[in-house]
């Protein structure tokens, strides 16, 4: 079935490629100080020490001196202008992101500048359900969006679900008016889907009983399966329980993002096995659910158990500085295994795409990073990202350059989408 | 013209006769090469003695605390904290601001400043001493700016300078009602206001706007105008020669197109944070602009200015820090969020080095400031000691 990717890479890429003398990341298993990464088709062919037998006749490329890790993985991108429902009312599941990106946005050349190679671009937070999300790669030279997909087994773009509570999507034209209201009103959904759902399964052997097609439902009916994973924006502890208490009646998958004091409600979350993307900015403040910003949070709810992960809800905070999320997260005692993890395997793992990507591991994507010194030192700077064996950004390369450090031509047309600052 | 003014409390009384010393395994004074091993001895909030440990007596009786690095209190050239508050409750902590008119150079940061606003606490923690705030950039001309310590007490006793700019702003942050709706006219409605202050005759009732401009006109308060764009920037310059007026240039992110003329006019740059989002006017600034304006030998620090959502302030410890990371020396760097910003202020007799006869505002790390890894492990205030972060 990857058939036809693999059959577009190779023809971009014939040989193999061997990455030699770089210290090695991998994220799953130990560093490796002196070792060898085989790319061939898109994908890591073998990954070792010295000893690794390098293909003959692959092209080989030193790296003494570099280190070597996964690409990185944004939960949380509002690149390419994503949008989702409008005022028309507060839970949108029809509305895709994909349907409104931009891929020729020079953001996502940005963002590989920063070393991300994969991402769950979303709409705002100004609704209960803002619609489909969904994961992209910035692939060099895209400029449709099918081209930027992250394709499941059979072919289809994957993507989550976005929803928020809160006070982000209280308020305003056909929306809730306080925290009950819009419990209520999610509930009232989910329970509409379920319905939906039944009728779909009664029609298998009656398709008399078939429903009308619905758009909305259909999304829905992914997400009460699991297939369609919910992306939650969530600041305060309450919020946060209630959308546990969500997951616990309607069985559906969830990532809390932002998660402000989820370190309050640490063992409840660890509890529910649910996992963190949380969004560091520098200060506390700015609205009423973010004055328990804390870098500690990290730290502390890994201590509890719970999966963590980062996302830079980019432009709250720019992809650029994406692994300063962790470092600064290291600085308040989140341990240095767990730190690489939280960029790059975990967050794989919470868009259940894992098998693919976030760590450097034989028949995964060659989706690496190469940084010219410890990940984490403030002077470190990524020099190249790989995305499926080929080369995205070079920060020798004037021309990617000009992403990394900003300047004139860097930004294009598009406005910054401060998601949550938004009413939708 | 006689001017009102609090006379700023030099010295908090707890800290009046307490000996500190400071140890560290790198003590940058900055005004001078980095001591390695070396001692600060602090008596009645002021700076007694710099050197080696060798050198350095060490007070019989004083209170001895050690760290890996010393550095001078760190000077936040322009900021918000104290006049824009944590919680963003507009009617409550949001005094940052006047949209009544687009000129008001009447209005004076003390008497908005809040001094126990927890950002001010926060930005502390990580070594920040000193903060220049007051009006933010989004009117033609918004306000006064002043100088305050990060220590505890009433806005009068942590005012270091009152009246230390007047803020303007050129570009598109000041265009639409009240502002004028063109850049045209915003130097017209300029021109035409200096012009009439400087005609004005003496006498005749007392006008606070006219006296605070007057001030401008005589050379003895800067107008920090605000400018991203280029030809903003080339606009400030412009008014600071038809005038003969004093310009500082804020923001400033397309600073690096326009170097030599900045250099001609010798206007110092409060540049924008490292980290500010490239948005708007502002959309095309570069990470590395302050490292080009340190090898073009300018006058220059980095500023936290003004944040109206999250995070609601920047700490310019994190901003200079992805300066030094984007090709700024160290020293340098260092010296953008010390003495570089004192120097701009005009207080460098007071603040931002580590010197016999400075106030004792001095913050401790626990290894590079600018790494990642690395926590403010204390602040000293006028002697007075301050938890570090976390």
């Amino acid at each position: 079935m990857w058939l036809p990717l693999i059959l577009a890479t190779l023809a971009l890429q014939p040989d193999a490629t061997a990455y030699v003398g770089a210290r090695l990341i991998p994220v799953e298993g130990p560093e490796i100080a002196d070792g060898v990464m085989v790319v061939s088709g898109g994908r890591i062919a073998a990954i070792g020490d010295r000893s690794t037998p390098i293909p003959q006749g692959a092209k080989v490329v030193t790296l003494a001196g570099k280190v070597v890790m996964p690409g990185l993985v944004d939960l949380h991108s509002h690149v390419g202008g994503p949008g989702g429902g409008d005022q028309s009312g507060a839970i949108q599941p029809d509305a895709r992101a994909m349907d409104s990106i931009n891929p020729a946005d020079p953001g996502f050349r940005r963002v590989t500048s920063g070393g991300l190679t994969t991402l769950n671009v979303m709409p705002g937070s100004g609704h209960l359900m803002s619609g489909q999300t969904i994961y992209v790669k910035p692939r060099k030279g895209v400029r449709i969006l099918k081209d930027m997909l992250v394709r499941d087994g059979n072919g289809w773009a994957t993507g989550g679900m976005k929803m928020a509570n809160g006070t982000n999507p209280i308020g305003g034209a056909n929306r809730p008016g306080n925290r009950s209201r819009a419990h209520a009103m999610v509930r009232q959904h989910f329970l509409k889907a379920l319905e939906y759902k039944a009728q779909l399964e009664a029609a298998k052997s009656d398709p008399t009983k078939a429903p009308k097609r619905d758009l909305g439902m259909e999304a829905m009916v992914e997400v009460l399966e699991g297939k369609r994973v919910v992306h939650h924006h969530t600041h305060r502890a309450d919020d946060i329980v209630k959308v546990l208490q969500l997951k616990e009646e309607f069985g559906f998958k969830v990532v809390l993002h932002h998660c402000t004091e989820a370190r309050f409600v640490a063992s409840e979350i660890a509890k529910a096995g649910v996992p963190c993307s949380l969004t560091y900015v520098d200060a506390p403040g700015g609205k009423l659910e973010a004055v328990n910003v804390d870098f500690s949070n990290a730290a502390e709810l890994a201590r509890a158990g719970v999966s963590v992960g980062f996302n830079t809800d980019d432009g709250i905070t720019d992809s650029r500085f994406f692994i300063r999320n962790a470092a600064m997260a290291m600085r308040y005692g989140l341990p240095r295994d767990e730190a690489l993890r939280s960029l790059t395997i975990n967050p794989a793992k919470h868009i259940e795409l894992d098998h693919r990507i976030g760590s450097l591991k034989a028949g995964k994507d060659a989706d690496f990073i190469v940084l010219d010194g410890d990940p984490f030192s403030v002077y470190t700077r990524v020099q190249q990202t790989y995305i499926e064996g080929l080369k995205v950004f070079d920060f020798g390369d004037p021309a990617d350059r000009k992403f990394a450090l900003g300047g004139e031509g860097s930004r294009g047309n598009g406005t910054i989408h401060l998601c949550c600052a938004e009413a939708d | 013209m006689k001017r009102l003014s609090w006379i700023p409390l030099l010295l908090p009384a707890l800290a009046a006769c307490q000996v500190v010393a400071i140890r560290a395994e790198r003590l940058y004074p900055v005004s001078g090469p980095m001591i390695a091993n070396g001692v600060v001895v602090v008596r009645g909030g002021v700076i007694e003695a710099v050197g080696p440990a060798a050198e350095v007596t060490i007070p019989e009786g004083a209170q001895v605390l050690t760290c890996k690095v010393a550095t001078p209190g760190l000077v936040d050239v322009r900021a918000s904290v104290g006049v824009s508050g944590m919680l963003n409750v507009p009617g409550h902590d949001q005094d940052q601001i006047e949209r009544s008119s687009a000129m008001q150079p009447e209005l004076r940061a003390e008497d908005a400043y809040n001094p126990s606003e927890p950002l001010i606490r926060y930005v502390r923690s990580f070594g920040v001493t000193t903060v220049h705030s007051g009006h933010i950039p989004g009117m033609l001309i918004s306000g006064q700016t002043a100088v305050f310590k990060t220590s505890d007490g009433t806005a009068r006793e942590v005012l270091l300078k009152a009246g230390t700019a007047i803020s303007a702003t050129l570009g598109p942050d000041a265009l639409g009602s009240p502002n004028p709706g063109t850049r045209a006219k915003q130097m017209a409605l300029l021109r035409q206001t200096l012009t009439d202050v400087r005609d004005a005759k003496p006498g005749g009732t007392a006008n606070l706007r006219n006296e605070a401009l007057a001030r401008v006109l005589a050379g003895e308060v800067p107008l920090l105008v605000t400018a991203h764009k280029a030809q903003d920037i080339l606009l400030a310059l412009r008014l600071g020669e038809e005038f003969g007026i004093r310009i500082w240039l804020d923001g400033a992110s397309e600073a690096y197109l326009v170097l030599n003329e900045i250099k001609a006019a010798k206007v110092p740059v409060l540049l924008h944070p490292t980290m500010f989002r490239p948005d708007g006017d502002a959309r095309e600034l570069r990470l590395d602009t302050a490292k080009v304006l340190h090898e073009a030998g300018l006058p220059f620090a980095i500023q936290s200015g003004f944040e109206g959502y999250v995070p609601k302030t920047r700490v310019v410890l994190f901003e200079a820090a992805m300066a030094a990371a984007n090709g700024l020396p160290f020293e340098a760097a260092l010296r953008s969020i010390t003495l570089g910003a004192a120097e701009i202020l005009g207080l460098s007799d007071r603040i931002g080095s580590l010197q016999p006869g400075r106030d004792a505002d001095i913050a401790m790390f626990d290894g590079d400031p600018f790494e990642y890894q690395t926590r403010c492990v204390g602040v000293l205030v006028g002697g007075k000691p301050y938890p570090g972060e976390g």
